[in-house]
């Protein structure tokens, strides 16, 4: 049975189910998670000069694992989505701006979208000059037909992190537009993100004071944890989470917010309940091996509370809501960014997704008002 | 609570549904195999829209590496997070003890009976001669 061919009786309309274009709530939302697509690959080709879109014709997307045209694990839904997010008018989820503001920044009373484009990747590249024609391309396409259209989205500047001197060239040809927000980098990399081949993208990112977003995304031919490829997309969903950590731990334990006391990151897509007790164990090692990394002279979760926010999506679900208290408590309402992740099936509705008491200034601090503060928006 | 006429016998095809407006609600009607069912259409979850999500069946497994398969069209995914219902009873398959969608009685009866009411039928006309499904609310 299609959706399609539901019909109607009564006194309204029910083609669109649940999805009136009227807010139901007076609540204010920077959704720091919005993924919006190209109708179709093809519409990366008139951003790309003639060289690279015959090298994209003849060569394709190369990525360093054996999967071009999708990803190693079934992602639960087709395109990754809630299967009502198709576009009446064609296009996959995410792909029709009309649409996307009649179900989320219309719906979910949206003041500020954050975009986070995760194909064509730029940065999963193997031919790194392609990858940073890619990076400027999809920035250029995300400038036209998205955020000069809808000033309610905003978008990340795509870098091709693993070339750093393109990288930091891609954010100063961008720095400074106000339609750009922050830097985004995928998060499976070739190396851990704290390492020094990645310090140049960070220093230009603190000296624009752009936020470097990292969204759970990527493919570096390696598994998503160090134990071996997982069988199944149910672990594979939740070992992501995992994998932020191990960056988490990378970029404090490397010094870079030692060296760079600007920089702000933002982990986009991971849950946030690990935090904690991340903290508890680094600061643990911490105390005990500070003469292996005497450039630390502060305990990590220190580093942690100062330089790091989290994305609220998938928000944990605690078999007794009110434990979620006790960790947003320690990670700090100041630090959590509300994101729905719109129009993936896992998205988080911010009117239903918290089942725990919070007060209206705490609310207000993680549906808005921490966004509006890191992100500098008026 | 009120009768309502939503549909003529016969209009909803077998492992077919249809959403309808009843006291201001949203709610799916489900023909399986020539049996009724009504679910509100909320998610009790998080809020989708669960009745126009994929009917699906039970999976379970007795141990690795086997499956069973049983019950076909009787689990109604929500369209985000997946969670299944069963459109008899409307309780959760994520979480049986504790969560659950509303649902709500259909029956089928014939045009005669209903012609002497009461039941609201905002679009119908009622013939004698035909069955009609009728959802209480």
């Amino acid at each position: 049975m299609s959706p399609d061919d539901i019909r109607t009786i009564g006194t309204a309309t029910l083609d669109r189910g649940n999805e009136g274009a009227a807010p139901r709530t007076k609540l204010r939302v920077i959704d720091c998670d919005v993924h919006h697509a190209m109708r179709s690959p093809a519409d990366l080709r008139p951003y790309l000069s003639k060289r690279w879109r015959d090298h994209l014709y003849s060569y394709g997307n190369r990525r360093p694992v054996p999967f071009m045209a999708s990803s190693p694990y079934p992602k639960s839904a087709p395109a990754l989505s809630r299967t009502d997010s198709w576009p009446p008018n064609g296009g996959p989820p995410g792909s029709d701006l009309d649409f996307m503001r009649e179900q989320l920044l219309d719906r979910y009373n949206i003041e500020y979208g954050m975009l986070h484009l995760l194909s064509p990747e730029g940065m999963d590249q193997r031919n790194q000059d392609f990858g940073n024609a890619v990076c400027r391309a999809v920035n250029q396409w995300q400038y036209e037909h998205w955020t000069q259209p809808e000033p309610r989205l905003k978008a990340a500047i795509k870098i091709p992190g693993e070339d750093t001197e393109a990288a930091v060239a891609e954010i100063e040809h961008w720095a400074g537009n106000k339609d750009f927000v922050q830097v985004a980098m995928v998060t499976h990399t070739i190396e851990p993100l704290g390492r020094r081949r990645y310090w140049p993208i960070y220093e230009a990112a603190a000296r624009h004071n752009l936020p470097v977003a990292l969204h759970t995304s990527g493919y570096n031919g390696h598994a998503v944890t160090g134990t071996g490829w997982p069988s199944y997309y149910a672990e594979e969903h939740h070992e992501v989470a995992i994998s932020q950590q191990a960056l988490t731990t990378s970029l404090v334990c490397e010094g870079v917010f030692e060296r760079y006391p600007g920089l702000k990151v933002v982990i986009v897509e991971a849950g946030f309940a690990w935090v904690p007790s991340l903290a508890w164990r680094l600061d643990r090692q911490w105390a005990r091996m500070r003469d292996e990394v005497p450039h630390l002279t502060r305990a990590p979760s220190d580093y942690i509370r100062k330089h790091m926010w989290f994305s609220t999506q998938q928000a944990d679900e605690p078999e007794r809501p009110e434990d979620l208290r006790d960790v947003l408590d320690w990670i700090g309402w100041d630090r959590m960014l509300f994101a729905t992740d719109y129009p993936h099936w896992d998205m988080d509705n911010p009117e239903l997704v918290f089942k725990c008491r919070m007060s209206e200034a705490e609310s207000r601090m993680i549906y808005a008002g921490n966004a509006r503060a890191v992100y500098g928006l008026g | 609570m009120a009768r309502h006429v939503v549909a003529a016998a016969g209009e909803i095809a077998p492992g077919g549904r249809k959403l309808v407006t009843l006291s201001g609600r949203e709610i799916g009607i489900f023909n399986h195999d020539g049996e009724y069912f009504a679910l509100l259409n909320r998610c009790p979850h998080q809020g989708g829209a669960l009745c126009k999500g994929t009917l699906v069946g039970v999976v379970t497994s007795p141990q690795p590496g086997r499956f069973d398969y049983s019950r076909p069209g009787e689990l109604l995914k929500c369209p985000w997070h997946g969670w299944a219902y069963d459109i008899r009873t409307g309780q959760s398959w994520c979480d049986p003890n504790d969560t659950k969608v509303k649902s709500y009685e259909v029956t089928v009866e014939p045009g005669a009976t209903l012609a002497k009411g009461p039941f609201v039928a905002e679009t119908f006309a009622v013939s004698v001669e035909q069955d009609y499904i009728v959802v209480e609310v």
